[in-house]
């Protein structure tokens, strides 16, 4: 039969199509295709690889600023704990400072009164020693009118001095 | 019904009331003769025109190339071949036409040529060249004739004798032309995704394109690679080649018209070729360890040394394997395309009993004979794949090396003995950290 023995002129065309088809597509066509297919795939792997890295960085950055926001915070809170006690600090030094002038004041105070208070008692004593020597003069004066009161005194002095 | 399913519900009614009025027409041209064998191997034969669809007489002309019985070459056109012949029926009046043999003569060096398409004899459906006798031998040949008309190497035209001589015969006939439409088509789909990425860089092809890929993909990663590992890039574009054309081969064979109806892969001369092709890839390229497993396999020496049967039994499996291939593809085939037309007989069978019986077999027939057109599109993808796997098989077995082959043997050896140190130190440290811990209570 015709089917079962096979066919000079088919076996000769199918080995020239064959050869043909195969040299064609294995110069020109099958390395492209699997380089492009292998290609594409390694460009998705990549693509994974690069959006699940992106992911990450991104988480990373995400609890960074996290981290960033809470340190701030705190920061701040212990700014303003600092700047609370800061207050009261400075608030408790201008409260002994200016105790502390006043009570220098009130000793420059005192000073000066009781300088002005010497001072016054000092031109005190001269105006009153000066009102008893002129008193002194004057009752010596009235005393001393008669020559014999002034003869007495003398003798008196002589003798002080006499016995003396 | 929904007007989804009324377009189709109406084609597949005149589906099938086509084959149909088609069996009333043959059937009263005929006169209810009808030789089933005779049918079934003329449509999985080759031939030297092309079927015109629809037609039983026109056909496409293809080219006739012939090398005569003095090695001188001669090309004609196959329409030379037959001519239309109309008869008239006395009896009905109905005028019908057949095609009919007749002498194509050619000069050449002032030597007649006569060629003619055998329809009878030894080299039936085939063109040979006509030898002229002298009387005594065509008295000879009638005789022949007659004794055994089957076998018989004279041929009687029109009562006059002439002895055959079957001319090489490289000719471009039904099946040649059908392989050459199925190449170009197998090409015309590379170089087209080839030509898409050469436009479209990295980009994905969609739509027929990514089903093709997408087809390249699954052989060349699931069958090729993970069966032949580091040699893929050498044999890879053989085998990719050898499945897209028995997959293109199958599936053009399936068209029942031009430019399909060629029944290609379920020729013995195709499957032949390409298997033939799998046994030259094997033998050339395998090892020196290949070699070995066939004259000096390791099996006990008394299985080998006095008598060689297990080399006789390796030798001949050489052969059985591509063998195995070239009748697998073959017989599938054929057996799709006989199913096929068979069940499509049976409505010529049955129009004999009457247009009720034929008219149901008609609705039997074509409805079994599209599902089995639908089982063989299925059969002709496996058979591709099957015939790719199994090539791919027997060339990673061929070019397999010897210290590959105990590399693997001792790499596996050594990744279990790692192993077992390494649970060994494990447990070892755990006992350890164990008394260290029981230590630092007490």
């Amino acid at each position: 039969m015709e089917l079962f023995t096979p066919d000079f002129g088919l076996v000769f065309w199918m080995f020239v199509a064959f050869i043909l088809l195969f040299l064609v597509l294995a110069k020109w066509g099958w390395p492209v295709i699997i380089k492009m297919m292998d290609q594409r795939a390694s460009t998705i792997d990549q693509g994974v690889e690069d959006a699940r890295q992106a992911k990450e960085q991104l988480d990373n950055a995400r609890s960074e600023a996290q981290k960033y926001v809470a340190e701030a915070q705190a920061r701040q809170a212990e700014m303003l704990r600092e700047a609370a006690k800061m207050k009261t600090e400075i608030i408790e030094q201008a409260k002994t400072e200016a105790a502390e002038a006043a009570r220098k004041e009130m000793d420059a105070a005192k000073a000066s009164i009781e300088q002005a208070r010497k001072e016054a008692e000092l031109q005190f004593r001269n105006e009153v020693g000066k009102f008893s020597i002129d008193i002194a003069e004057k009752m010596v004066r009235s005393q001393m009118k008669s020559s014999d009161a002034q003869t007495e005194l003398v003798n008196k002095l002589l003798d002080e001095i006499q016995k003396n | 019904m929904s007007k989804r399913f009324t377009i189709p519900a109406i084609l597949l009614t005149l589906i099938l009331l086509f084959p149909f009025s088609l069996s009333a027409a043959d059937h009263a041209e005929k006169e209810g003769e009808l030789d089933v064998k005779e049918i079934i191997f003329e449509h999985l034969g080759d031939g030297y025109g092309w079927e015109v669809p629809f037609s039983h007489v026109y056909r496409i002309p293809l080219p006739v190339i012939l090398r005569a019985e003095d090695g001188k070459w001669f090309c004609f056109s196959s329409g030379d071949l037959t001519e239309v012949q109309v008869v008239e029926n006395e009896a009905t009046g109905k005028i019908s036409k057949h095609l009919v043999p007749v002498i194509k003569t050619i000069e050449k060096d002032g030597k007649k040529y006569d060629f003619m398409l055998r329809h009878e004899g030894k080299h039936k459906d085939k063109v040979v060249q006509l030898l002229p006798l002298d009387k005594a031998e065509a008295e000879a040949a009638a005789a022949d004739i007659k004794a055994n008309p089957d076998e018989t190497e004279y041929a009687d035209v029109n009562d006059v004798y002439y002895k055959e001589y079957k001319p090489l015969d490289i000719s471009i006939t039904k099946n040649v032309m059908a392989l050459f439409i199925a190449a170009i088509l197998v090409t015309a789909m590379v170089m087209g995704l080839v030509r898409y990425y050469a436009r479209r860089g990295l980009r994905a092809p969609r739509k027929g394109m990514g089903f093709f890929e997408m087809l390249v993909g699954f052989v060349y990663y699931d069958t090729i690679k993970s069966t032949l590992g580091e040699n893929t890039k050498r044999f890879a574009p053989y085998l990719l080649t050898c499945f897209f054309f028995i997959l293109i081969m199958n599936l053009v064979g399936l068209i029942v018209i031009f430019p399909g109806g060629a029944n290609l892969t379920g020729n013995i001369a195709v499957t032949l070729v390409l298997a033939t092709m799998t046994f030259v890839v094997t033998n050339i390229f395998g090892t020196k360890h290949y070699w070995k497993e066939i004259f000096w396999p390791d099996v006990p020496l008394f299985l080998k040394c006095p008598l060689p049967i297990m080399q006789v039994i390796e030798i001949f499996g050489i052969f059985t394997k591509p063998a195995a291939l070239c009748v697998r593809l073959f017989a599938n085939m054929m057996g799709g395309h006989i199913i096929v037309i068979t069940l499509t007989l049976l409505i010529f069978i049955f129009a004999a009993f009457g247009s009720a019986v034929a008219g149901g077999a008609t609705v039997v027939s074509v409805l079994f004979s599209v599902f089995m057109l639908l089982l063989d599109v299925l059969v002709s993808f496996i058979q591709a794949y099957v015939f790719t796997l199994l090539s791919a098989l027997f060339i990673s077995m061929a070019v397999i090396k010897e210290h590959e082959h105990e590399e693997k043997k001792d790499a596996g050896n050594a990744e279990l003995e790692n192993k077992i140190n390494r649970e060994l130190n494990d447990e070892k440290g755990a006992l350890e950290k164990l008394a260290a811990s029981t230590d630092a209570h007490a």
